[in-house]
């Protein structure tokens, strides 16, 4: 099952890099003759209401989903596990003021997070990576700070102190290189969780604008023409579950050979 | 009881003033004039002072930010831009048909997914138990406003079996305009909560009390309804209290697809008319709602468990 995931993300990913070689159409190129089309040999998903089609939106939106999918959570991880061994390495009012912001963000949903930014910025890819990223990095931070406070007390770490090496090399070369494992667990948890919120905003109008595609305002668009085709509908959804499943998958397969002891 | 309440509610006013704040901010990061932008390029001098002067705007930033502070502590939002009501007024008209689906979907959600864990679990490793692997991995990946999407293009316009839209009005007519949009959230909520009772439930049937008891010959149902599930279920009251929050954004999407009202549709419908006193409003609910489901889970522990509330 494993394999299989890997096999149909990295069909994704290769979709969403090559997405101008791929899509048959463009995915923005409008026909008022062919609206709201079936499923045909021309059109293999169909048309919308605006007569664009649908594979080559869908191929389109793989990239925004993607992208914004994979960006927010590294993002995130990389400013999260900074704090995180900032404050757990060093302790002291550094730890106490990033643990308050911590639990903060961590108590504050996303939803109004992207509420909130779609209201004072407008809506895009830009304020997405801003809201999923701010959403995201307490949750790294916590993990990178319990993990480095686990090592702070270790006996190679101390000796690391007694030997005169300086706080940045102790935390780069001698700390990083045992925490990440736990952060790389969890970052391919988020990456499902990424796509899933984009999708969510996006659905709302919070995120991608139209007129460019995303697995999300595909959606919408579907239902704002509820008559018309429900084919952009089923696609979209379809895309938006395989990857989350494959991403899900993998994540469970990372975790249990990285982390045996949670194994269900 | 009384201090725990007291303390959670403690605990709750850095995260509110948070998000209060926030809210003041991002609308005073608007670019351009917001009385220009309320009135129209068109408005007159003395229309646009008014209007400052009606709403504050003309104040220094510090007092305005403490005005705004008052009127959210005292839930007075004042009247919405676009419509002839008060805040209040919309947000009264509006919340009961969230708490409505919140409620409903909580319910179908624990209905379905406990027994599905408990099952999962005694019969581990068996067919039951890959079929409620396979129903909560799927249930992880759809997007509950993709599920609801699909219940209404194939029930509700299909079929003809339920309403397209609206909230309905009586109980009857309430109940069959909440079952479509109450489905889609449970069932995402079960697909959640069926594994983590399934594991949790697992955890606890290792431990020594569990064969002490079926060792004094209780009979196995007992052992499990009795003696472990009591003991399984605070992770499982977590995890329902975490599926409410976090399916805060589909059950907004979800109110949207059925154009049912609701605070969801209301803060969406704002957003889009920049009706900035309705958006702090609808935010500030959202985020009471938030500390509320918070401080219940903590009230459900202590009744589950009483060592909870003694520590």
């Amino acid at each position: 099952m494993t394999l299989a995931s890997l096999v149909v993300l990295a069909a994704i990913v290769l979709i969403a890099v090559f997405a101008e070689q791929v899509a048959p159409y463009n995915p923005l190129a409008q026909s008022i003759l062919s609206v709201n089309q079936l499923p045909s040999a021309k059109h293999w998903l169909g048309t919308d209401q605006l007569g664009r089609d649908v594979l080559s939106r869908i191929i389109h939106g793989a990239r925004t989903s993607l992208l914004l999918g994979i960006s927010a959570p590294v993002l995130a991880a990389v400013i999260g596990t900074f704090l995180g061994l900032v404050g757990g390495y060093f302790g002291g009012w550094a730890d106490r003021i990033i643990g308050r912001i911590t639990d903060l963000l961590l108590a504050f949903p996303v939803l109004l997070l992207g509420i909130i930014v779609a209201a004072a910025l407008s809506s895009g890819f830009w304020s997405m990576l801003m809201v999923l990223t701010i959403a995201f990095a307490p949750r790294f931070a916590r993990i990178a700070r319990a993990s480095t406070l686990a090592l702070r007390q270790a006996p190679f770490v101390e000796a690391a102190i007694a030997a005169g090496l300086g706080h940045g090399v102790i935390l780069y070369r001698h700390i990083l290189p045992n925490i990440i494992g736990p952060v790389v667990v969890v970052l391919t948890l988020w990456i499902a969780t990424a796509i899933r919120l984009e999708a969510t905003l996006s659905f709302l109008g919070l995120g991608t604008r139209p007129p460019f595609a995303s697995w999300g305002n595909i959606i919408r668009d579907g239902l704002n023409a509820m008559f018309g085709s429900p084919w952009p509908i089923i696609a979209a959804g379809l895309a938006i579950s395989i990857t989350v499943l494959a991403l899900n998958m993998i994540g469970d397969a990372v975790r249990d050979v990285l982390d045996p002891e949670t194994r269900t | 009881m009384g201090r725990t309440i007291a303390a959670r509610i403690l605990d709750a006013i850095p995260t509110l003033w948070l998000v209060l704040t926030l809210v003041f901010v991002a609308m005073r990061m608007l670019p351009g004039d917001p009385a220009i932008a309320i009135l129209g390029e068109k408005a007159s001098l003395e229309q646009l002072n008014a209007f400052r002067e009606r709403m504050g705007l003309n104040l220094p930033l510090w007092l305005q930010y403490l005005h705004f502070l008052r009127d959210a502590v005292t839930l007075n939002f004042g009247k919405s831009f676009q419509s002839s009501f008060t805040v209040s007024e919309l947000v009264r008209l509006n919340l009961p048909y969230t708490i409505q689906l919140t409620l409903a979907s909580t319910v179908i959600g624990t209905v379905i997914s406990i027994p599905l864990g408990v099952m999962a679990a005694v019969r581990r490793d068996t067919m039951a138990d890959d079929l409620s692997r396979v129903f909560s991995l799927v249930g992880y990946a759809v997007p509950d406003f993709f599920l609801a999407a699909i219940l209404l293009v194939v029930f509700a316009l299909d079929l003809g079996w339920f309403p397209i839209n609206g909230g309905g009005e009586g109980f009857v007519d309430t109940l069959w305009h909440l079952a479509l949009p109450a489905i889609a959230l449970g069932l995402i909520k079960a697909a959640f909560v069926s594994r983590l009772t399934r594991s949790s439930l697992l955890e606890v049937l290792g431990f020594d009390y569990v064969r002490t008891a079926r060792a004094k010959g209780a009979e196995e149902p007992r052992v499990i309804y009795r003696h472990a599930l009591r003991n399984a279920l605070l992770p499982v009251v977590t995890g329902l209290g975490l599926s409410i929050l976090s399916t805060l954004s589909g059950s907004v999407a979800v109110e949207l697809i059925f154009g049912r009202p609701g605070v969801g549709s209301m803060l969406i419908g704002a957003i889009e008319a920049r009706d900035y006193p309705v958006i702090e409003a609808g935010v500030v609910v959202f985020a009471i709602f938030v500390v509320l489901v918070n401080l219940a889970m903590d009230l459900i522990y202590t009744a589950i468990d009483p060592r909870v509330g003694a520590a």
